[in-house]
């Protein structure tokens, strides 16, 4: 859910990189230098994600792993984030320079809700089905109306192009879902540590 | 499978410190994003053109990448006049099109191409390691470079453990479809993947502590400091933002 360059107006572009830069100052201050491994691995491992694509119907979606990526991470899903939003902008020019503060806004913010709203339910085995599927659908949820809240406020031209964003990614939501809470439970088996680091 | 199609050359650019590249581009892309006026965008293209020919870099490669951002600026023109609402309308066969919509979708296109050229010949030109590097020695925090050159170093080992994955599954007749067996099957591929590169990530944390890493690398790529020609390069370059940001001001 890249925002490509050049769309956004001045104003947007400036607050989104103020709340990045924030969100990733807060995120560095909780890791320290025996965690920045692990965090790093997981910010490769989004950007390989990113370039997944799982189909539905007669096309493909990528995936995002936004929600998963905040359960595990917290607050350093913001640098996580940046990061592997930087390295797709240098690798395949999706997005920008001038853009990265707003997509990582858009990314790490519901990754950071998911964090706080699920991760309780995640901890407990009967409610972590539910809960990750939850974390999955509700990131894609919020970072489409991030995006769409990015575009309305740029132009209120946009407004049609903003609703569109969100309807187009209905399937993506119920898709992440699905695949939030089927990783989710796959850690919990096979590696359950995993899903303990949290930085927040 | 490999990434940086752009950083191998033997230009200037690709010479060129990328401290000074970093800067440069920060600038530059941020006046031509933030600009609103035609005149910004349409003398900031020829700028970022300039820059890529000075680069030579392969222009299949270079076409490629721009055909992908340009099919969306293409959805752009085409929806932007029909929904674009306020400003200008032109009534055609029946229907009524914007010509605001349409001549922002237009402003678009040209400012997005400009900011991805030099994107491409300004960053694109140096490795990843090469501007973690560079980001270091800006004084950026050293935990995010850190964060940046780990991630860089392993992308391309991850991706490959997700490809054999792939492979294992697709031997044994596995086809994706739209249905719950094929989300679940990705999801154990994904899972699998982050099981591996946590394990990873845990020998790697091993081995460095064991040869006494204190959080900072030094890099046997040593640019030997901004050169007469890199600060000539970035001077020139800064200018350009500067007459870019005057004309910004005088057009509006």
């Amino acid at each position: 859910m890249h925002i490509s360059e050049g769309i956004l107006s001045a104003p947007v572009l400036i607050s989104g990189g103020v709340v990045a830069a924030i969100g990733t100052f807060i995120g560095l201050k909780k890791i320290d230098l025996e965690q920045i491994m692990p965090v790093a691995l997981l910010s490769s491992a989004f950007f390989v994600a990113g370039l997944v694509h799982v189909p539905l119907g007669p096309g493909s979606v990528h995936l995002m792993l936004i929600g998963l990526l905040g359960v595990m991470l917290g607050w350093a899903a913001f640098p996580a984030i940046l990061i592997a939003l930087f390295l797709q902008a240098l690798f395949f020019q999706f997005g920008g320079f001038a853009v990265l503060g707003v997509n990582t806004v858009t990314m790490s913010v519901p990754a950071l809700c998911c964090y706080y709203l699920t991760r309780p339910w995640i901890d407990n085995r009967k409610t972590r089905p539910a809960a990750s599927f939850i974390a999955g659908f509700l990131a894609i949820l919020l970072a489409s109306l991030l995006t769409a809240c990015a575009l309305a406020l740029t132009d209120t031209g946009f407004t049609a192009a903003a609703q569109l964003i969100i309807a187009a990614n209905v399937p993506v939501m119920i898709i992440e879902g699905c695949i939030t809470m089927f990783t989710v439970g796959f850690l919990a088996k096979v590696q359950p540590e995993i899903l303990h680091l949290e930085y927040a | 499978m490999t990434f940086e199609q752009f950083s191998d050359g033997t230009s200037f650019l690709h010479r060129a410190d990328p401290k000074g590249k970093l800067i440069s581009t920060g600038v530059l892309s941020l006046v031509i994003a933030l600009s609103q006026t035609r005149g910004t965008a349409l003398l900031g293209f020829p700028l970022a053109f300039t820059l890529v020919l000075a680069a030579r870099l392969s222009w299949s490669k270079l076409l490629r990448r721009l055909f992908i951002v340009n099919s969306f600026n293409l959805l752009l023109c085409l929806i932007l006049p029909l929904t674009y609402t306020g400003g200008k309308t032109v009534s055609l066969i029946g229907i009524n099109l914007s010509s605001t919509g349409f001549f922002l979708a237009l402003l678009i296109t040209v400012k997005s191409n400009a900011v991805i050229l030099l994107f491409i010949s300004l960053l694109a030109t140096s490795t990843a390691a090469q501007l973690g590097h560079g980001l270091q020695q800006l004084r950026l925090s050293p935990k995010l470079c850190l964060l940046l050159l780990f991630s860089y170093r392993y992308i391309a080992l991850i991706q490959q453990e997700l490809f054999r994955l792939q492979r294992a599954a697709g031997l044994r007749c596995f086809q994706p479809k739209t249905n719950l067996h094929t989300y679940r099957t990705y999801s154990y591929m994904l899972g699998m993947m982050l099981v591996r590169s946590w394990n990873r990530a845990a020998r790697v944390q091993q081995a460095m502590k064991l040869r006494g890493f204190s959080g900072q690398f030094y890099s046997l790529y040593d640019s030997g400091g901004m050169r007469k020609s890199d600060l000539l390069l970035s001077a020139v370059l800064l200018l350009a933002g500067a007459g870019l940001v005057v004309i910004e001001i005088l057009s509006i």
